[in-house]
C-alpha cells in the first residue's frame, strides 16, 4: 500500500523543528510500524538524505523505549500496544500518518522523533526502590505476601517506563508512573516500611522537574500499553495523604 | 501538614475536600430549592428555617471559604499544568480515551463561576441588603424569597441562563465527583467504576433538578 | 598455556566457594571509598554488580548505550530463574542444579563455577523478593515454583512470562538508589568503543557520548564488563535490535581471551520470519513446550489449514524421536529437529519453515481459563503480532538465534586474562557450557553481580590501594582515543551507497547457514572467505549519513558491525577447530548412526579460548582443560 507520512525532523535539542512530509510506496501490511519506518528510513539513506531517528530496541513491548506519538495517540491506534507491536494492518492504502515525539516540557526533544526522558530515572532516584542492600536479605519465604497483594503489586510493577501516560495527559502529569512504583511497593510488605515517604519525595520530585498534576481524567490509563490502572493513582494518593498528615 | 500543600497531590486534596464539600451543599440547596414547587409557604419558611437556625449560619462562611478554596487550588493547579507542554501537538485524539468534561473542568468550572455571581447577585444579595417584601406565616414574619425566586424565572432569558447553569454544573459534577474521591484515595479499580456510576446519576439529579425549576415556573407561566 | 590460571580453589567442590570466600583479601571501608570501578552495562549482572559494589563503598561509573539503564536486554527474559531452594520437596538440591547445569551443558563448563552459580542461586531469590521483586505465589501467599526447559524438579521462579523484566526492575532499583546517594554515576547513551590497559593492567575505557559524538576518556582501578551476548551478528535474533559485541571485542582486542564463540544457543519457539524488512525474531517462552505439542504434517507440502489436519496425518516429531522427553527436550535439541524438518520438506507456512505448536488437547484436558492464566499474555503477543488466535488455531514456530554461552574467558574470580578486567553475566563463558538451560540466564546474571563479583573484585583490588587515582592523561589514554577517533573517520569517509543494516542482514545469513544449528567443515570454511569478501565490501561501500558529532544512529550500527564481521570469523574458527558435537555445537560430521549428537571427550574436553593477533589474522587458540570430579559424566539423552 501507498501511505503518506507526516513526521517531525528536529536537528538537536535547540533547533526549531517542523513536519516533513514523506510519501510512501510499497507498504507492507505484514510490517510492523516501525519496520515501515526502517523501510522509510532504507530508502532516504540510498537518496543520500538523513534516516529519521526515533528510539527502539527489543521490539517485543518490554524496554519501553519506542516512543511515537502517531495520529494524536501515544503508540498510535489499538489498545495494549507499544509501538513496536503497532502493525501496518492498522492503517489503509491511502493514509496519511502524522508521527511526532512524546511532548512535554520534562521530556525535551533531542532529536527528531526522540524525546529525552531521563526525568523519569530522576523520580525513581527520589526513592523509587526499598532500601535493602545486598546480603541483608532473610529467607525468601519467611515473609508470606497474600496472593492478591501480589498480583495487584506485579500489575502495577510491570510498567516500561515508555512514558505514554505522560505524553496522553494533557497536563503531561507522570502521576501514572509514579503512582506504578509507589503502588508496586506499598502493597508487598518489603516495601512498606519506606511507603510513605517514597510517595512523598517521588510526588515531590515530580512536581520540580516540571510535570503537571493529576486530573483524573483517564486519558494515561486508556493509552498505557500495559494497562496500569487509574486505581494505582489512588493508591498511591492514599500513601501520600496517611505521610502528609503524620509530618 | 503545611509543606504537603507545597506538593501538588497535597494542592489537590485541597480542590478535592472542597468539592465534596460542595457537592454536599448543593444537596441541600437542591432539596431547598424544591419546596418552590410545593408553593409559597412551603418554600418562604424552608428559606427562613435555613436562615435562621444558627448552625445552618455559621455554615455559611465556611461554605464561601469552601468556594475559595476550591477555585482558588484549582486555578493554580491549572495555571501550573499550562506550562507543561510548551510545544503543542500537531494532532491530538483523545476522543476515545477520555471524556470531554474531565478535559474541560477549569472551563466548566470558570462558566460556573459566572453563573454564580449573577446568581448570588440576584438572590442572595437582594435577600441579605436589598428591599424585600414580608408575610406573617403563623405569627413568624419571613421574607416572600418566593416571589422574588419565581418573578425572576418567568422571564425566559433567565430561565434559560439558569438551566445553561444547571447543565454546566452537572458537567462538571460528572467528572467531580469520582474524580474527587480518586484524589482522596478513596478508591480502589472496584469502586472507581462504583463511583463514576454513582457521580454520573448525582449530576444528572442535580443537573435536572436545578434546570427543572425555573422551567416549571416558566411554562407554568406561559400557560397559565 | 601459561596464559590460562583458573584460579580454582582447593577443597572438596562444594566447599570451594566458602574457602574461597575466607580466604580472599579484603579491603577497608576507608580503602574503598578511594578506590574507583567501571562497569559497562546494565542489565541484570551489571546494574546488581554496580549497586552492590557502590554499597561496598567503592565508587563507582556506570555506563550503558540506552537512555536508561532500564531499558538493557534482561528486560526481556521471559520464563524464570532458577535457584536450588527445594520448596517444592521434590528432591533438589544445590547439588542437582549444578549437575543439570553441568548435563546440559553437555561438559563443557568448568565445574567450580557452575556449582558456585548453583549455591548462590538462593541468595539471589532472598535478595530480590527483599528488594520487592514480585514473583509469582501461590494461594498461600508462598513462592510458586515451576518446572521448566529440559528438567524434572520445579525450581523455577517466575513473575508471569516477564521475569526478566521484574528481575531488572530490581537491580535497577538498587543501582538507581546509589545514583541518588552519589555513590554511582550513571553515563547513559555512552556506546564503550576501546578499553585502556595500562603497564598490562586495565584502567579505563573509552566512550563514545552519542547525544554529542564527542570521544570521553573515563579512569578506574578495573573495569567490569557486563555487555551482555552477542547473538545479534545472525541479525535476526530474539534479541534486541541494540545488543551488540563491540565492548567485548575490544576487550578481546586488547588482549583479553575469546572463549568458545561458537556456542550459540539456538531457541526453539520464535515466531517465524513474516517479511523482509524484520528487524528481529520475537521469542516465545519456551514454558509453552508445558502443554504445547509440536508437529509437521506427515505429508510433504501439506498446505491444508492445520485444523483441518486429522490427527493421524500428523507427526508429533518431538514425541516420536525423543518418548522420554517429548516436547520438553532441551533447546538445542528442539531447534535442530525443527530444522531437519524444515529441511526435509516438512515446514508449514508460506516460506515453509516453521512447525506447528498445538495447544488443542491441553485446552480440551485443562479448559481455556487454566491455559489462559497460565500464558495468557504469550497467547496475546503471538495474537497481536501474527492475526491468529492460538486458542482457536496452532501456533506456528521457528528457532531463532538467542542467547551465546560463548563469551570473554574469566578466571574463578570472574577475571579476564587482562588484570582488572572483570567480565560477569553473558558476557563471560563460565557457566552454561555448550548450551544453556532455560532459566539459567537470569541465575548466573544475579549470581555474579549481587555475589561473585563484589567479593572476587576485592582480592584484586586489595593490590591496589595505593594506587591514586588514574589519570587520563597518561599515553595509553591518548593512543586509545586517536584509535577510536580514526576508525570513526575511517567508516564515515567510506561514503559509499549501502546502507549499514544491508550488510549486517547478508552477515546474518552467512552465519545462520553456516555456524548455525548445524555446521560441517566445508560450509565453514566457506563462511569464512564469504566473511572476509563482506567485509572489504563493507569498508568500500558502506555509507553513513550524517556527521560524527550529533546523534548518528547509522554510524552506531556501523562500529558495531564492524566488529561483526571479525568476530563472525573467529566463530567459525572455533566451530571448525571443534570437530565434535556437543550442546549447541552441532558438527555434522559428528553424529550417532540415528542422527543424534557425537560428543568426544578424550579430544574436546576444553574450553577453547583464542587470542587475538591482529585484524585479518588468524586467532591462536589456547585450551583450558576441563576436568569432572563431582559430576557423572553421562551421555546426553533424551530418548
Amino acid at each position: 500500500m501507498d501511505i503518506k507520512l507526516k513526521i517531525w525532523r528536529q536537528k538537536d535539542r535547540k533547533s526549531q523543528g517542523s513536519f516533513v512530509d514523506y510519501y510512501l510506496t510499497g507498504v507492507s501490511r505484514d510490517m510492523s510500524f516501525l519496520e515501515m519506518i526502517d523501510y522509510l528510513n532504507k530508502k532516504l539513506i540510498e537518496n543520500g538524505d538523513e534516516p529519521v531517528a526515533y528510539e527502539h530496541d527489543c521490539r517485543e513491548g518490554i524496554c519501553g523505549s519506542c516512543a511515537l506519538y502517531i495520529n494524536g495517540r501515544p503508540h498510535g491506534p489499538g489498545d495494549l500496544v507499544t509501538t513496536c507491536e503497532l502493525r501496518m494492518i492498522k492503517f489503509n492504502d491511502g493514509d496519511t500518518i502524522v508521527i511526532e515525539p512524546w511532548r512535554a516540557k520534562s521530556f525535551p526533544v533531542i532529536k527528531d522523533l526522540i524525546a529525552d526522558r531521563n526525568a523519569f530515572d530522576k523520580i525513581m532516584e527520589a526513592g523509587g526502590f526499598v532500601s535493602v542492600n545486598t546480603g541483608s536479605a532473610p529467607e525468601a519465604n519467611s515473609i508470606p505476601v497474600p496472593k492478591p497483594d501480589s498480583d495487584e503489586a506485579f500489575d502495577a510493577a510491570i510498567c516500561i517506563g515508555c512514558g505514554a501516560c505522560v505524553a496522553a495527559c494533557k497536563n503531561s502529569s507522570a502521576m501514572l508512573f509514579v503512582a506504578a512504583k509507589v503502588s508496586h511497593l506499598a502493597l508487598l510488605p518489603q516495601g512498606k516500611a519506606e511507603s510513605g515517604k517514597r510517595a512523598r519525595a517521588m510526588i515531590a520530585r515530580m512536581d520540580e522537574l516540571g510535570f503537571g498534576s493529576c486530573t483524573n481524567t483517564g486519558a494515561c490509563e486508556a493509552e498505557c500499553p500495559k494497562g496500569i490502572s487509574l486505581a494505582h493513582i489512588a493508591r498511591l494518593n492514599r500513601e501520600f495523604l496517611k505521610e502528609g498528615f503524620r509530618s | 501538614m503545611n509543606s504537603f500543600l507545597n506538593e501538588s497531590v497535597g494542592r489537590k486534596f485541597l480542590v478535592g475536600i472542597s468539592g465534596l464539600f460542595l457537592i454536599m451543599f448543593l444537596t441541600v440547596h437542591l432539596a431547598v430549592n424544591l419546596f418552590l414547587i410545593a408553593g409559597q409557604e412551603a418554600y418562604n419558611m424552608a428559606a427562613y428555617f435555613m436562615a435562621s437556625t444558627p448552625a445552618i449560619r455559621v455554615m455559611e462562611p465556611l461554605l464561601a471559604a469552601g468556594f475559595l478554596l476550591h477555585i482558588a487550588y484549582s486555578s493554580v493547579l491549572t495555571f501550573t499544568n499550562q506550562g507543561t507542554r510548551p510545544q503543542k501537538y500537531a494532532l491530538v485524539d483523545q476522543s476515545e480515551t477520555s471524556s470531554w468534561p474531565s478535559r474541560n473542568m477549569f472551563v466548566l468550572g470558570f462558566l460556573i463561576l459566572i453563573f454564580l455571581v449573577l446568581h448570588l447577585s440576584n438572590f442572595w444579595y437582594n435577600m441579605k441588603f436589598g428591599e424585600m417584601t414580608y408575610i406573617e406565616y403563623g405569627g413568624v414574619e419571613v421574607q416572600d424569597a418566593y416571589s422574588l425566586v419565581t418573578g425572576k424565572f418567568i422571564i425566559w432569558w433567565y430561565a434559560v441562563i439558569y438551566v445553561a447553569g444547571a447543565v454546566f454544573l452537572g458537567l462538571h459534577l460528572v467528572h467531580g465527583f469520582s474524580s474527587a474521591f480518586q484524589t482522596l484515595g478513596l478508591s480502589n479499580k472496584l469502586w472507581y467504576r462504583r463511583l463514576k456510576l454513582i457521580g454520573t446519576i448525582y449530576a444528572v439529579i442535580i443537573a435536572a433538578g436545578f434546570a427543572f425549576i425555573p422551567l416549571w415556573f416558566l411554562f407554568g407561566n406561559l400557560f397559565s | 598455556m601459561s596464559k590460562l590460571v583458573s584460579n580454582i580453589p582447593g577443597g572438596p567442590l562444594a566447599d570451594k566457594w566458602s574457602n574461597h570466600k575466607n580466604s580472599v583479601k579484603l579491603v577497608s571501608p576507608a580503602n574503598k571509598a578511594k578506590l574507583d570501578i567501571i562497569v559497562v552495562g546494565t542489565g541484570l549482572s551489571g546494574s546488581s554488580a554496580a549497586a552492590t559494589l557502590a554499597e561496598l563503598g567503592y565508587n563507582v561509573k556506570s555506563f550503558c548505550f540506552q537512555d536508561s539503564p532500564r531499558r538493557a536486554h534482561s528486560v526481556a527474559a521471559q520464563g524464570g530463574i532458577n535457584a536450588a531452594k527445594n520448596y517444592k520437596n521434590d528432591g533438589d538440591s544445590v547439588f542437582r542444579l549444578f549437575s543439570d547445569i553441568i548435563k546440559g551443558g553437555d561438559y563443557r563448563a568448568r565445574e567450580a563455577n557452575v556449582y558456585r552459580a548453583a549455591e548462590v542461586s538462593n541468595q539471589s531469590i532472598d535478595q530480590m523478593v527483599a528488594a520487592g521483586v514480585p514473583f509469582a505465589r501461590e494461594y498461600s501467599g508462598y513462592l510458586d515454583n515451576r518446572s521448566f526447559g529440559g528438567v524434572q524438579v520445579s525450581r523455577t521462579f517466575y513473575a508471569r512470562g516477564q521475569t526478566g523484566q521484574q528481575c531488572l526492575l530490581g537491580a535497577y532499583s538498587g543501582l538507581i538508589r546509589q545514583i541518588s546517594r552519589g555513590k554511582v554515576t550513571m553515563y547513559s547513551r555512552r556506546d564503550m568503543l576501546d578499553i585502556v590497559v595500562v603497564d598490562g593492567k586495565a584502567r579505563g575505557i573509552i566512550t563514545r557520548n552519542l547525544l554529542t559524538g564527542e570521544i570521553e576518556r573515563h579512569s578506574a582501578h578495573a573495569v567490569v564488563l557486563a555487555s551482555g551476548g552477542y547473538g545479534t551478528i545472525y541479525y535476526l535474533s530474539t534479541l534486541a535490535v541494540g545488543s551488540n559485541a563491540t565492548a567485548a571485542w575490544a576487550a578481546h582486542k586488547k588482549g583479553a581471551l575469546f572463549s568458545n564463540p561458537s556456542f550459540v544457543q539456538i531457541h526453539p519457539t520464535s515466531l517465524p520470519q513474516l517479511n523482509d524488512y524484520q528487524a528481529k525474531l520475537t521469542l516465545m517462552s519456551e514454558s509453552l513446550r508445558n502443554d504445547g505439542r509440536i508437529w509437521v504434517p506427515k505429508e510433504k507440502g501439506d498446505k491444508r489449514h492445520p485444523n483441518e489436519i486429522d490427527e493421524d496425518q500428523r507427526d508429533y516429531y518431538l514425541e516420536r524421536r525423543y518418548p522420554a522427553f517429548g516436547n520438553l527436550v532441551p533447546r538445542d535439541v528442539a531447534s535442530r529437529a525443527a530444522k531437519e524438518r524444515c529441511d526435509a520438506g516438512y515446514g508449514v507456512g508460506e516460506t515453509g519453515l516453521s512447525v506447528y505448536l498445538d495447544f488443542s488437547r491441553a485446552l480440551e484436558k485443562q479448559g481455556k481459563k487454566a491455559i489462559e492464566s497460565k500464558y495468557g499474555n504469550l497467547f496475546d503477543l503471538y495474537e497481536k503480532i501474527t492475526g491468529i488466535n492460538p486458542y482457536k488455531e496452532p501456533m506456528r514456530i521457528y528457532p531463532a538465534g538467542h542467547y551465546t554461552m560463548g563469551g570473554l574467558w574469566v578466571d574463578y574470580n570472574l577475571m579476564t586474562t587482562i588484570p582488572g578486567l572483570f567480565a560477569i553475566g553473558e558476557a563471560n563463558f563460565s557457566d552454561n557450557g555448550a548450551n544453556r538451560l532455560g532459566a539459567g540466564s537470569l541465575m548466573q546474571c544475579a549470581g555474579d553481580g549481587y555475589f561473585i563479583l563484589p567479593v572476587t573484585i576485592g582480592d584484586y583490588l586489595a593490590d591496589e590501594i595505593k594506587t591514586p587515582r588514574i589519570s587520563t592523561d597518561m599515553p595509553e589514554f591518548d593512543k586509545a582515543e586517536k584509535d577510536v577517533v580514526e576508525k570513526i573517520q575511517r567508516l564515515m569517509a567510506v561514503n559509499g551507497t549501502q546502507t549499514v543494516t544491508s550488510f549486517h542482514k547478508r552477515l546474518g545469513r552467512i552465519m545462520w547457514d553456516h555456524c548455525g544449528m548445524i555446521r560441517n567443515e566445508e560450509g565453514l570454511k566457506k563462511a569464512i572467505d564469504k566473511i572476509t569478501g563482506l567485509k572489504e565490501e563493507f569498508w568500500k561501500d558502506v555509507r553513513i549519513p550524517g556527521t560524527v558529532g550529533e546523534l548518528n544512529q547509522e554510524l552506531e550500527k556501523a562500529i558495531k558491525v564492524s566488529d561483526f564481521f571479525e568476530l563472525g570469523r573467529l566463530m567459525c574458527q572455533d566451530a571448525i577447530d571443534r570437530k565434535e558435537s556437543c550442546g549447541a555445537h552441532f558438527r555434522e560430521e559428528s553424529q550417532t548412526p540415528d542422527g543424534e549428537a557425537q560428543r568426544i571427550d578424550s579430544e574436546y574436553s576444553y574450553v577453547a579460548a583464542w587470542e587475538y593477533q591482529g585484524e585479518g589474522k588468524d586467532h591462536i587458540l589456547h585450551k583450558e582443560e576441563l576436568k569432572f570430579e563431582d559430576a557423572k559424566i553421562q551421555k546426553r539423552s533424551y530418548k
